[in-house]
């Protein structure tokens, strides 16, 4: 009942999160746009997270798994930030459609 | 028994070679000690095996004497009644067709059958040690077969040899080659003695091809001079030529016996059997016998391969004396008496034996009548007697046996006096010789025995051994027989008669060495040889003189004598009894006085080589000079004829035949591979490999567009790629 909301602000969260991948030049909000995807799978994991509690899980899985997401995506932007970084020391632009060494 | 120990005989000069080879140039004497120890033992050992052999022969001699006259009391008629039994079985009609199954009964040349009883036979010590085995079952032997015949061979090459090492000691010295020369000799005799003391055909096979090589090495031993090394090659290559025939014969004899041993294959010949048991093949057996004999007239100088010996005198004098009379040259000789019970059964094979002796014997001796070289009067002389002795072996046994051990002492005598002599003149030709009887006693009156030995005056070695050949070729009669004596006769008086000759160009007359060959002009007169040389001639005029009386023809010394020492079997010793022919006898004494007495005259007053009436005889001068044509033949016409136009056509066979054959299937071949290569390699299989990779290149073009390098295209696809998966899942499910 009440869970059709957060399930439908994941839902939008991820489509926004596409549009920016897709759309976006710039390096850094490519990798905004993928943490916000990354937001709403977490979102989704609290969600069904609370639906299993309802259904007997004791253990608290659907949380516990968003918390870790949260530290791994938190990770994932140091690694993200640190190559956008190097890319701008060597190339001066972050702007994606330039780093294409590796095409045919 | 002594006779165990025969085989210490080769092997003594064996070792005194290795240790001249090792220490002989460091040794006070440079090696001749060595050699001369070891002779000598070797001649004691001889001397006590002979003992041994000989008295044992003519021990059972007697036992028989004594068996068969107690036989005559009463178990006569015993013999009587066993001879009855086997009619028919006494054929000698040309071929003599031995089969008798008993082994004490045997049948004579004469056809009568004389019963030999049992345990008494000649003496015979024959062991052998295996060298292992080859193929199926055949055992490689090393043996001794120490008989009379062996015994007696020991005797005369130790004897010969202890003195010609002893007299090279004086003759060779100062010869830069010196220890290199005794090891030679060393080696020489040891191959000689192999030879003698082989139990099988094959290790007598060694020992004669080793005296092949030795002979070699010494006749090309001053290997400076061309003529030198082609007289090697010569005798080498001529008594070679000689050898196949006799391993023709080893092989053939093996063929038919099945073995190489001497004892088995006499044992089977005298029975009438060949291998497997079945009846001996008479012709089988003349051809091996023959094919045997080829062999010997190679090595022992017969006609028509005798060419070699001559020329061989280019070696050392002392190795002349050794091997070019004494020795090498009665390997022919010994191997015919080796097996002659074989020969006994093929009269065919007797007979070339006899035609081939009678010709070298009577043709052979006239050569020495052109020669002026002292070594090659000897030489001829020695071809010739040489023949005596195969001619004699078709008779007897005895004969040819006793003419060959006194005719060794006797020509090495004259060999050593002959190389007294050229030491002291230093020259071979007669024509620079003369007189020397004044200046070397020693060497003229030794020279004296061995030329009256030679040309058979009573009673010198000589006469004996000539006429028991002469006696035998008479007995027997027949065509041959009657040939022989009347051509052996007359050879007599020209073997007087060059023996004169030679004697009195070289010892008579004036000393006509200082005129004209040498360059200063200041020759000086010849004087005696050495102790060393003069010592070894004056013992050996001991046997030259009396080695004769070991064998006196008269009935009285028979069974104690030397034909009852060498004999090989008793039946054939029963069987030829003493041959004393008086008329006969007498008459070749004649003719050598005459011929000795004729050839003193003629060359008495000697001057010079135009004179000479020998070569003032026209066409027959050139005959004799020419040595019958024979050297041309075989150089001129054979040699010419292969070389010049045989080996030609050949070559031309093999460029144009063969090649052409040859260069074809390897061109075709080629052809083929090329093809091979362009059309299968080249186009099939590299083909393969190169569509496979441009098959891949060329797909790969076709797909890197995807990779555009826009990494939003990248992001787009995947979601694409998980949107449709998700989709399809969702239906799935």
């Amino acid at each position: 009942m009440q869970a059709v909301f957060p399930l439908f602000f994941g839902a939008l969260l991820f489509c926004t999160g596409i549009y920016g991948v897709l759309a976006r030049r710039n390096a850094v909000l490519v990798l905004m746009s993928v943490e916000m995807m990354l937001a709403a799978v977490t979102v989704n994991l609290v969600t069904f997270g609370s639906m299993a509690v309802g259904a007997g899980d004791l253990i608290l899985t659907g949380q516990i798994f968003a918390l870790f997401v949260i530290a791994i995506g938190a990770a994932e932007v140091g690694v993200g930030l640190a190559i956008i970084l190097l890319l701008y020391r060597n190339r001066a632009t972050v702007n994606i459609d330039d780093a294409d060494l590796m095409k045919y | 028994m002594i006779s165990d120990y025969a085989w210490v005989i080769p092997a003594l000069p064996a070792l005194s070679a290795v240790l001249i080879m090792l220490f002989g140039k460091h040794m006070k004497g440079k090696g001749a000690e060595f050699g001369i120890a070891a002779l000598g033992i070797a001649f004691l050992l001889s001397v006590f095996v002979a003992v041994e052999v000989f008295s044992a022969n003519v021990q059972a001699v007697a036992d028989l004497e004594e068996a068969l006259h107690s036989e005559e009391g009463g178990g006569g008629e015993e013999g009587e009644t066993e001879g009855a039994l086997r009619p028919g079985q006494s054929v000698f009609d040309g071929v003599m067709v031995a089969t008798t199954g008993l082994d004490g009964l045997r049948l004579a040349a004469e056809g009568e059958a004389i019963e030999i009883p049992e345990g008494i036979s000649s003496f015979v010590n024959d062991d052998s040690v295996s060298l292992g085995t080859l193929g199926e079952g055949f055992e490689l032997e090393a043996g001794q077969r120490v008989d009379g015949l062996a015994a007696m061979m020991f005797l005369l090459v130790t004897f010969v040899s202890l003195m010609v090492h002893i007299y090279s000691v004086g003759y060779m010295a100062g010869e830069p080659r010196y220890t290199y020369y005794f090891n030679l000799l060393s080696l020489f005799t040891m191959s000689m003695l192999l030879m003698v003391i082989a139990n099988n055909m094959l290790q007598l096979l060694v020992g004669w091809e080793l005296v092949g090589v030795c002979s070699f090495l010494l006749i090309g031993f001053y290997w400076e001079g061309r003529s030198n090394q082609s007289a090697a090659q010569k005798a080498f290559l001529t008594t070679k030529f000689g050898d196949i025939g006799l391993m023709v014969g080893v092989v053939s004899l093996w063929a038919q016996f099945g073995t190489f041993n001497i004892a088995q294959i006499i044992d089977d010949a005298t029975h009438g059997l060949q291998a497997g048991g079945q009846t001996l093949d008479n012709g089988w057996l003349t051809f091996g016998l023959i094919s045997l004999f080829i062999g010997a007239i190679g090595k022992s100088a017969q006609f028509p391969l005798q060419t070699w010996l001559p020329d061989a005198m280019a070696g050392p004098t002392p190795v002349s004396a050794l091997i070019h009379a004494a020795t090498m040259v009665t390997a022919g000789i010994f191997l015919v008496a080796r097996i002659y019970p074989v020969y006994q059964q093929s009269q065919a094979a007797l007979n070339v034996i006899a035609i081939i002796g009678v010709i070298t014997l009577f043709a052979m001796g006239f050569l020495a009548l052109v020669q002026d070289d002292i070594k090659r009067v000897l030489a001829y002389s020695t071809v010739s007697q040489l023949g005596y002795m195969v001619a004699a072996l078709a008779f007897s046994y005895t004969a040819g046996i006793f003419h060959l051990f006194t005719h060794g002492f006797f020509k090495a005598l004259l060999f050593l006096a002959s190389g007294s002599v050229i030491h002291a003149v230093h020259s071979n030709n007669m024509e620079d010789m003369g007189g020397l009887r004044k200046y070397m006693p020693a060497t003229f009156w030794t020279w004296i025995i061995g030329t009256l030995a030679l040309a058979a005056v009573f009673p010198l070695a000589g006469f004996w051994s000539k006429d028991e050949v002469l006696a035998g070729a008479f007995t027997n009669g027949g065509y041959t027989g009657t040939v022989v004596w009347i051509l052996g006769g007359l050879g007599g008086f020209i073997t007087a008669f060059y023996m004169a000759r030679a004697t009195t160009m070289t010892f008579f007359g004036d000393f006509r060495g200082h005129s004209g060959h040498s360059t200063d002009g200041s020759v000086g007169t010849p004087h005696e040889s050495p102790r060393s040389m003069k010592w070894p001639l004056i013992i050996l005029a001991v046997p030259a003189t009396l080695i004769g009386l070991i064998n006196l023809p008269f009935e009285r010394f028979h069974p104690t004598g030397f034909s009852a020492w060498t004999m090989f079997s008793l039946e054939y010793f029963e069987g030829h009894p003493a041959e004393f022919v008086v008329p006969l006898a007498i008459g070749s004494t004649l003719a050598a006085l005459l011929g000795l007495a004729l050839g003193y005259l003629m060359y008495r007053r000697y001057r010079e080589p135009a004179r000479d009436p020998f070569n003032n005889m026209g066409l027959a001068t050139t005959v004799l000079q020419r040595k019958y044509f024979l050297d041309d033949l075989y150089s001129g016409v054979i040699m010419h004829t292969i070389r010049d136009r045989i080996s030609p056509a050949i070559y031309w066979m093999n460029d144009n035949v063969i090649d052409r054959f040859v260069y074809l299937a390897g061109s075709s071949t080629r052809a083929l591979g090329g093809g091979l290569y362009r059309v299968v390699d080249q186009k099939g299989i590299d083909g393969f490999v190169n569509g496979a990779g441009s098959g891949a290149s060329w797909t790969g073009g076709l797909i890197k567009f995807a990779q555009s390098g826009n990494v939003q295209f990248y992001a787009g696809a995947m979601f694409i790629g998980v949107f449709v998966f998700a989709v399809l899942f969702a239906a799935a499910a």
